[in-house]
């Protein structure tokens, strides 16, 4: 009887519609992915291949509005070879390359000891101070660099790498700081108490547990003060005055620029290569930089 | 090896919450003390002003013999296994177990022979070289067990560490602590809000109470008499059944009138003890399984009550029937072997030999 009745309700039930396909959603979803991304790819590929177009051309050539600006009819290095045999340029990347390595070390130490202490040690007035280290990142540099002409001139650092030295940090540590205190924070409350248990003091807590856990986010932190201190303009710009002292960003806009002759394919060829250490960095450090290293830690 | 004491202990946060309100608690060398209770109970605080992790408000608390209040934890010789394992995620399990003695700068085939002992212990030795993200939930919490043994140290302090196993993960982990504990002998204290876990692992249970202990005791001593209202409904599971009655003096002897004009006789040798309650408003606990089918009735003190099951939950080798009296649930325990039917009056045989009042106001068993 009531096997009857179970077929009766299973006949008179009414069929599967289909009304929807997710694989035909998907397909489309991956399609509209591609398609964006491939605009994006050219458009922000662009102008780096027009840069390298132009720095293998010779200077009649970029100057020969006939031509395909797109296309090098002889292709030469002359403008590379002239970089690197006459003028500052060797100089400049040198500069930079100094500036760039002393700022990311100090930004890094400065960062790290302060964003755990932010984090870790609760302290009077430690929220405020992690805010209000934030908001001196805020602050446009375009607003402090008169006021720091000032005290630049006053220690007698006026065109001395020395200053780019010391100006630099104060774009980066606050970036930095505040990054790592994300990052620290995310680290779970029990690995200190437990460290602090094992016999850890506050520096041994640091060096053998926190930074080697927060590895991804010191490297996203280094990444980006390396950034910030290599394509750095307006300081130098203002505060460094003889080529020999200057980095790489106003030694080619300087040195390259003379009155309103513009040696294009020098300063294609010049840009080209400064553009070449930050991304041998991320190439280098995108391979370490991995999310997840804490995955393990904790039940998750 | 160590006994840890105690004395006054309060704890107040900032706002004047006071999580733990003024504890005394004697926990003997090589003692298993388990602090259980609801969550907020302050039970977790109480272990980690032990363990060094919160500053302790007031009181005093001794580890064998030394007052520890202002000893930071890496000098009080306490291990501790926290509920999410905490394990350093980039060292491997070797590493992880050797880090506390790596830091007290033991020579390092101490370290290794220690740690290897310790692996042998928890028979975690495969995986030594692993990272704790290659390691199941249970063989994490093995290591945090281990790196507590290695340090061989004179407390173990547990927080809730079975708590992220799944159940069955779970009685196999219990019984390998109790094992551990048999094996090294170190005064523990554990804190957990699972009853079944507190009773089963602990030569004495403290239930905790909204900062204060309710009591101390055996496992068999909380089960058989608790102290208060609290412990009686929070150890045994189902909990106990609390019927709202009335003691009434008739010709010398004692009766509870409960709900729905059931009348039982109170046990001849408890109407001394109850008799200052007579004509009162009492709880009558009874236990679920003092509730069954009708047996042993040549016995005495077994009462019949009769009573239509609303819910009928069979659990394979005991089936849980509830019903009401008068708005208030009742739980019985019954053989599966005993015919139960949704709204059909059955007798139930109370034992009141078992039995327990409760007095209302003050939460006292009497």
């Amino acid at each position: 009887m009531s096997g009857a009745s179970l077929t009766a309700a299973g006949a008179s039930a009414p069929a599967y519609q289909k009304v929807g396909s997710i694989r035909r959603e998907r397909r489309w979803a991956l399609i509209g992915a591609y398609v964006a991304l491939a605009v994006f790819v050219v458009f922000f590929l662009t102008p780096p291949f027009h840069m390298l177009v132009t720095s293998l051309k010779s200077s009649s050539e970029i100057a020969d509005l006939a031509g395909n600006p797109w296309i090098v009819q002889s292709p030469t290095l002359e403008n590379y070879r002239d970089l690197l045999h006459e003028g500052n340029y060797l100089l400049h990347f040198r500069n930079s390359v100094i500036v760039t390595l002393v700022v990311v070390a100090i930004t890094m130490v400065i960062s790290i000891f302060a964003a755990f202490a932010l984090a870790r040690m609760r302290f009077w007035g430690s929220a405020v101070l992690a805010t209000g280290v934030f908001l001196t990142y805020l602050v446009p540099e375009t607003l402090l660099f008169i006021p720091l002409f000032q005290i630049i001139g006053g220690m007698g650092l006026y065109n001395n790498l020395l200053a780019m030295i010391l100006i630099y940090p104060t774009l980066t540590v606050p970036f930095c700081t505040w990054i790592m205190i994300g990052y620290f924070s995310s680290i779970p409350k029990e690995l200190d108490e437990a460290a602090l248990i094992d016999g850890a003091n506050h520096f041994q807590m640091l060096w053998k547990i926190f930074i080697p856990v927060a590895l991804p986010g010191i490297l996203a932190a280094t990444i980006f003060a390396f950034t910030v201190s290599w394509a750095q303009f307006l300081y130098p710009m203002a505060f460094l005055v003889s080529s020999e002292n200057m980095v790489l960003t106003v030694g080619i806009a300087s040195d390259l620029i003379r009155g309103d002759t513009f040696q294009w394919g020098k300063i294609m060829a010049g840009a080209l290569m400064a553009a070449a250490p930050p991304l041998l960095v991320y190439a280098f450090l995108m391979d370490y930089y991995i999310a997840g290293l804490t995955a393990g830690a904790t039940k998750g | 090896m160590a006994q840890v004491s105690l004395r006054k202990v309060v704890k107040e946060y900032e706002g004047g919450v006071q999580a733990v309100k003024g504890i005394d608690l004697e926990i003997a060398d090589q003692e298993f003390v388990v602090l259980v209770g609801p969550s907020g109970c302050g039970k977790s605080t109480t272990l980690r002003m032990i363990a060094g992790l919160e500053d302790i408000t007031a009181g005093e608390i001794a580890i064998g013999g030394t007052v520890v209040n202002d000893i930071p934890p890496r000098d009080r010789d306490i291990a501790m296994v926290f509920q999410n394992y905490a394990l350093y995620p980039h060292m491997t399990v070797y590493e992880n177990m050797a880090f506390g003695l790596t830091l007290r700068r033991f020579p390092k085939d101490e370290i290794r022979r220690r740690v290897e002992s310790a692996a042998r212990i928890l028979d975690i030795g495969e995986l030594l070289d692993r990272k704790p993200k290659a390691l199941s939930g249970g063989q994490r919490q093995r290591v945090a067990m281990g790196r507590a043994i290695v340090r061989n140290p004179k407390v173990f302090l547990f927080d809730e560490p079975l708590s992220n196993l799944d159940a069955k993960l779970r009685v196999q982990m219990r019984v390998e602590i109790k094992k551990v504990h048999q094996t090294v002998r170190t005064t523990t204290v554990y804190v957990t809000h699972d009853q079944v876990e507190a009773m089963t692992l602990a030569d004495r249970v403290v239930v905790m109470n909204q900062g204060h202990i309710e009591q101390v005791g055996s496992p068999q001593e909380l089960y058989h008499r608790p102290a208060t209202r609290f412990v009686a409904g929070f150890i045994g599971s189902p909990a106990m059944n609390m019927i709202p009655a009335r003691l009434e003096n008739g010709a010398g002897a004692l009766r509870l009138h409960l709900p729905g004009d059931i009348v039982l006789p109170v046990p001849a040798e408890r109407t001394q003890r109850y008799a200052p309650l007579a004509g009162k408003e009492v709880l009558f606990g009874i236990r679920p399984e003092h509730l069954t089918e009708p047996k042993n009735l040549d016995r005495p003190n077994i009462a019949l009550i009769e009573a239509a099951p609303e819910v009928i939950e069979p659990m394979g080798m005991e089936t849980m029937v509830i019903f009401s009296l008068q708005g208030t649930e009742i739980t019985a325990r019954l053989d599966p072997a005993v015919p139960a039917e949704l709204g059909r009056r059955m007798p139930l045989a109370a034992d009141l030999n078992q039995m327990h009042l409760i007095e209302p106001r003050t939460g006292r068993v009497l």
